[in-house]
């Protein structure tokens, strides 16, 4: 009996032993290619800034969990978030004593300055359009070499540092706790270091970065867990990213256990073979993110509403949301705001049944604005990227465009140009097809900067804001939004939905579907932890 | 009677067959060839009644996306573009192949339409791009190697430096980077402007790629008649040069041309699949075999035949080319070592 007994507990202890995942090994990681520079203060993709959010900390950041507290900032190197002073235009931060880069020189009020000073002088991608609240930002954006930044002010002997705004914003911390602000050390050079990484104060670092082949990190020396929300220590010992298969042999991988996670969207003839047969390795998740038509309201023939009105009342977004895969995937939308955004209030005019959400094409309606619009005959020609689901999405347009009475083409162009090419009004883009999504959980950076004069730059290749529309009256509502929710956020949230709504009724673009993140994960992966802000964390996933 | 008087009562010999006639006895004679061309004749028949099919048998716009329509199967009415039977409800299926003499036979494409419909209609523009491609090929080819050849000089050495140029590229990697530049606006040649989306920027792209690959061979055959006998007489003779051009040389090098006629045919359809599976070839709503395979890819795993479809048809198609090619280079030029 003692033996019998001894036995069942050997066999439990080997069957949890085979059953729970644990602290170490190597998490593989694959993906199709490198993205361009690993500087975080350069670097603008979510490829990368699922990498540099276990590298490198801000004084805030958001916190590494899942579901709504993703969103939520956290103090990182800063002891606390420090109240606004000054009607919400000064913000002191004290820095939280003995943290050590990966290379083991201490972080400093030196450092933190040096950092947002560079990021000017890098040309950090928002430096001109986030990071000018602070005071002297737009000279800086201007003249980054000569950039001084008076509005960031170290005390070294008090371990602080002052942030003085133009005015207040209420996305500041939001744009504090997002790579391009994170603290680097005070002699990092100040160009983009390309492929050479930067020492951080995370979990990991670098060991070796190629964009030909990958990236290989490993545990930061220097790193002692000081909040588990802002930086958590991580589980792997050393996370491989592997660069160079495609998605469809990524999926195959990923079920053979060659790697634990890939990057790429599942190709769609792959999502009944994953959902039939590893079940359990599939996880979906809401996310910020939605495709869209943009149509030039400068140029025939969406110059006139009534044929954009048109546009909008003939999409079928029901059939948009089968090429992305089906209904567990994505949903139809009319508006701007996703449904995971604060500020947002279902709403959709272009339908059968006009009210909260779309139910189906009003072929009626959409032929009589065509009429009314006098464009039939028009040539319209769409500006799509050529890999899916952006081309068949295209192909579907050009059906639609053509039942309308428009002569339809459609050019597919390499995502590496198609979406600096429809940004650019020189190129005269009459519609396009594209996707947006969230940089940070607030309303404004899809409002603000897809609909904001200040986004619009003629003949230029950064002009988010492909409709061209400028309207200033909206643009006051929108800054006067930004400013209330530093104080007041509900009444904020209610502004943005105002907002939202008012730009949906201009048809300035067809909002076709808000969508889900699906993640595959081989067999053996644990704790996979979703966040709304960075989408997969890798350091908390357990494979050993 | 004398014996000169009988021979001029005999009847006379039959008059000897001429070059072309004797060809085409050969050709006949070979069954491998006339196969093919039997092949090619249903194959470019099919493709001619594309629209009766469309309209008569699928029922469908083969051009028109039906994301939400429905078809009946088996006297159940059923969704094109189904949602995949699966736990987490991931992913939609477009309608496979019934294969009956009906709507979607061969199954539906992404876009809900109907593949055997949009295999004939690709069919009809792979056809046509490659058979006017070759014959731009042709035409090109005959005019630099006749003019380098006869010529000969600085001609020769301008025509054959421009031609050594444009066959230094690997071809693929030539027609890729013309049709990526080309394709963003179209080309200008003149007065005559070539739209990106139309199926003559394909066309013009692969009728110049392969203008070397004949060209050569045209030149080196008009030199070696430049130096014929018959060629010297009419020189010596006074005939004026575009005569002996016409008259005496260009008939010879037809035979050359007919010869690589079918293999240029073969080389530029697979020229245009391989662009078009690229989606710089035929662009929406055109579609060809290669477009086809190219929409098809993404369904490899769940809907083979959209690709598997009009894979079957370029390879029939460039076989069948292939050994007529070979036919009729016996039938011509049995000398002829094209191959090496």
């Amino acid at each position: 009996m003692r033996r019998l007994a001894a036995l069942f507990l050997l066999l439990a202890g080997i069957g949890c032993g085979f059953a729970r995942a644990a602290p170490g090994g190597t998490l593989r990681l694959v993906t199709a290619s490198a993205s361009g520079s690993f500087d975080p203060q350069i670097n603008y993709t979510n490829r990368y800034w699922e990498i540099f959010q276990a590298m490198y900390d801000g004084l805030v950041s958001f916190a590494k969990t899942s579901g709504p507290e993703s969103f939520k900032v956290v103090p990182d190197l800063a002891t606390a978030i420090p109240a606004p002073a000054d009607h919400g235009t000064t913000y002191v931060f004290h820095l939280r004593p003995g943290i050590e880069f990966s290379n083991g020189e201490p972080v400093t009020v030196q450092a933190v300055v040096h950092s947002f000073r560079r990021l000017f002088r890098v040309n950090s991608p928002n430096a001109g359009t986030w990071y000018d609240v602070i005071i002297g930002g737009r000279r800086c954006a201007a003249h980054p070499r000569h950039c001084s930044l008076p509005g960031l002010v170290g005390n070294a002997a008090e371990g602080t540092v002052t942030f003085h705004l133009r005015h207040p914003d209420s996305e500041f911390l939001d744009q504090l706790a997002v790579p391009f602000a994170s603290i680097l050390p005070a002699d990092t050079p100040e160009h983009d270091m390309g492929t050479t990484p930067i020492p951080g104060t995370g979990a990991y670092m670098a060991r070796s970065y190629s964009p030909a082949s990958g990236i290989v990190l490993v545990r930061n020396p220097h790193f002692r867990e000081w909040s588990a929300a802002a930086q958590p220590g991580g589980f792997p010992d050393r996370i491989d990213y592997h660069f160079g298969l495609t998605a469809e042999a990524q999926v195959s991988a990923v079920e053979n256990g060659q790697y634990d996670w890939m990057f790429e969207d599942v190709p769609a003839d792959r999502l009944n073979e994953i959902a039939t047969r590893y079940t359990r390795q599939v996880h979906i998740n809401p996310v910020n993110y939605f495709f869209y038509l943009p149509m030039n309201i400068h140029i025939p023939p969406f110059n006139d509403k009534d044929a954009r009105l048109a546009v909008e009342y003939a999409v079928n977004r029901a059939s948009m949301v089968k090429l992305f895969g089906g209904p567990a995937l994505a949903a139809p939308t009319c508006q701007i705001l996703p449904p995971e955004m604060p500020g947002y209030r279902p709403y959709c005019p272009y339908t059968k049944n006009p009210g909260a959400k779309w139910s189906a094409p009003d072929w009626r309606k959409a032929r009589a604005y065509m009429k009314k619009s006098g464009m039939t005959g028009q040539p319209v020609t769409i500006i799509t990227e050529v890999q899916s689901p952006f081309r068949e999405i295209g192909i579907y347009l050009q059906s639609v465009l053509n039942r309308l009475g428009f002569r339809a083409s459609v050019k597919p162009l390499s995502p590496d140009i198609e979406f600096t090419y429809i940004q650019n009004s020189a190129n005269k883009v009459q519609i396009s097809v594209t996707d947006w999504a969230q940089d940070y959980a607030a309303p404004s950076d899809f409002l603000n900067v897809l609909f904001s004069c200040k986004s619009f730059h003629p003949a230029s290749d950064d002009s988010i804001n492909m409709t061209g529309f400028c309207d200033p009256a909206i643009d006051r509502e929108m800054q006067k939004a930004i400013v209330l929710s530093v104080r007041h956020p509900r009444q904020g949230d209610a502004l943005w939905a105002h907002v939202d709504h008012q730009i949906t009724r201009r048809a300035l673009v067809a909002s076709l579907f808000s969508v889900k993140k699906l993640d595959f994960v081989s067999a053996r992966l644990r704790n996979f932890t979703f966040s709304g802000e960075y989408f997969f964390l890798p350091q908390l996933a357990m494979v050993k | 009677m004398s014996a000169v008087a009988e021979k001029l009562a005999e009847p006379l010999p039959p008059p000897a067959a001429g070059y072309w006639a004797t060809a085409l006895r050969k050709l006949r004679r070979d069954r491998a060839a006339m196969a093919a061309l039997v092949v090619l004749a249903v194959i470019t028949l099919l493709c001619a009644l594309a629209p009766f099919y469309a309209r008569d048998v699928a029922h469908a716009d083969p051009f028109q996306s039906n994301l939400s329509g429905t078809t009946i199967v088996h006297g159940r009415r059923v969704e094109v573009l189904a949602p995949a039977d699966n736990p987490l409800h991931l992913g939609i299926e477009p309608i496979g192949p019934t294969w009956r003499f009906g709507p979607y036979m061969l199954g539906a494409d992404q876009q809900g339409r109907d593949v055997a419909a949009r295999l004939l209609y690709g069919g009809r523009n792979s056809l046509l791009i490659a058979f006017a491609s070759a014959a731009i090929c042709l035409i090109l080819a005959a005019l630099t190697g006749l003019a380098a050849g006869f010529f000969g000089g600085w001609t020769d050495r301008i025509i054959s430096a421009v031609l050594d140029v444009i066959w230094a590229f690997p071809v693929f990697l030539l027609a890729i980077s013309l049709s990526v530049v080309l394709i963003a606006h179209g080309v200008r040649i003149g007065p005559l402007l070539i739209d990106a989306s139309s199926l003559s920027l394909p066309i013009l792209i692969v009728g110049v790629i392969y203008v070397p690959y004949v060209a050569r061979p045209v030149r080196g055959r008009v030199i070696q008649l430049r130096e014929s006998e018959f060629v010297l007489a009419s020189v010596g003779l006074g005939v004026p040069p575009w005569r002996i051009l016409l008259i005496d040389i260009l008939p010879n090098v037809v035979s050359t041309l007919v010869v690589f006629a079918p293999l240029i045919v073969a080389l530029n359809m697979l020229t245009e699949s391989a662009l078009s599976f690229l989606s710089i070839g035929v662009q929406p709503p055109h579609a060809s075999w290669g477009t086809i395979i190219g929409n098809g890819e993404a369904l490899i795993y769940t809907r083979p035949m959209v690709a598997i479809a009009p894979g079957i048809a370029i390879v029939l198609t460039v076989l069948a080319l292939n050994i007529l090619g070979d036919g009729l280079r016996d039938a011509l030029d049995p000398r002829a070592k094209l191959r090496n």
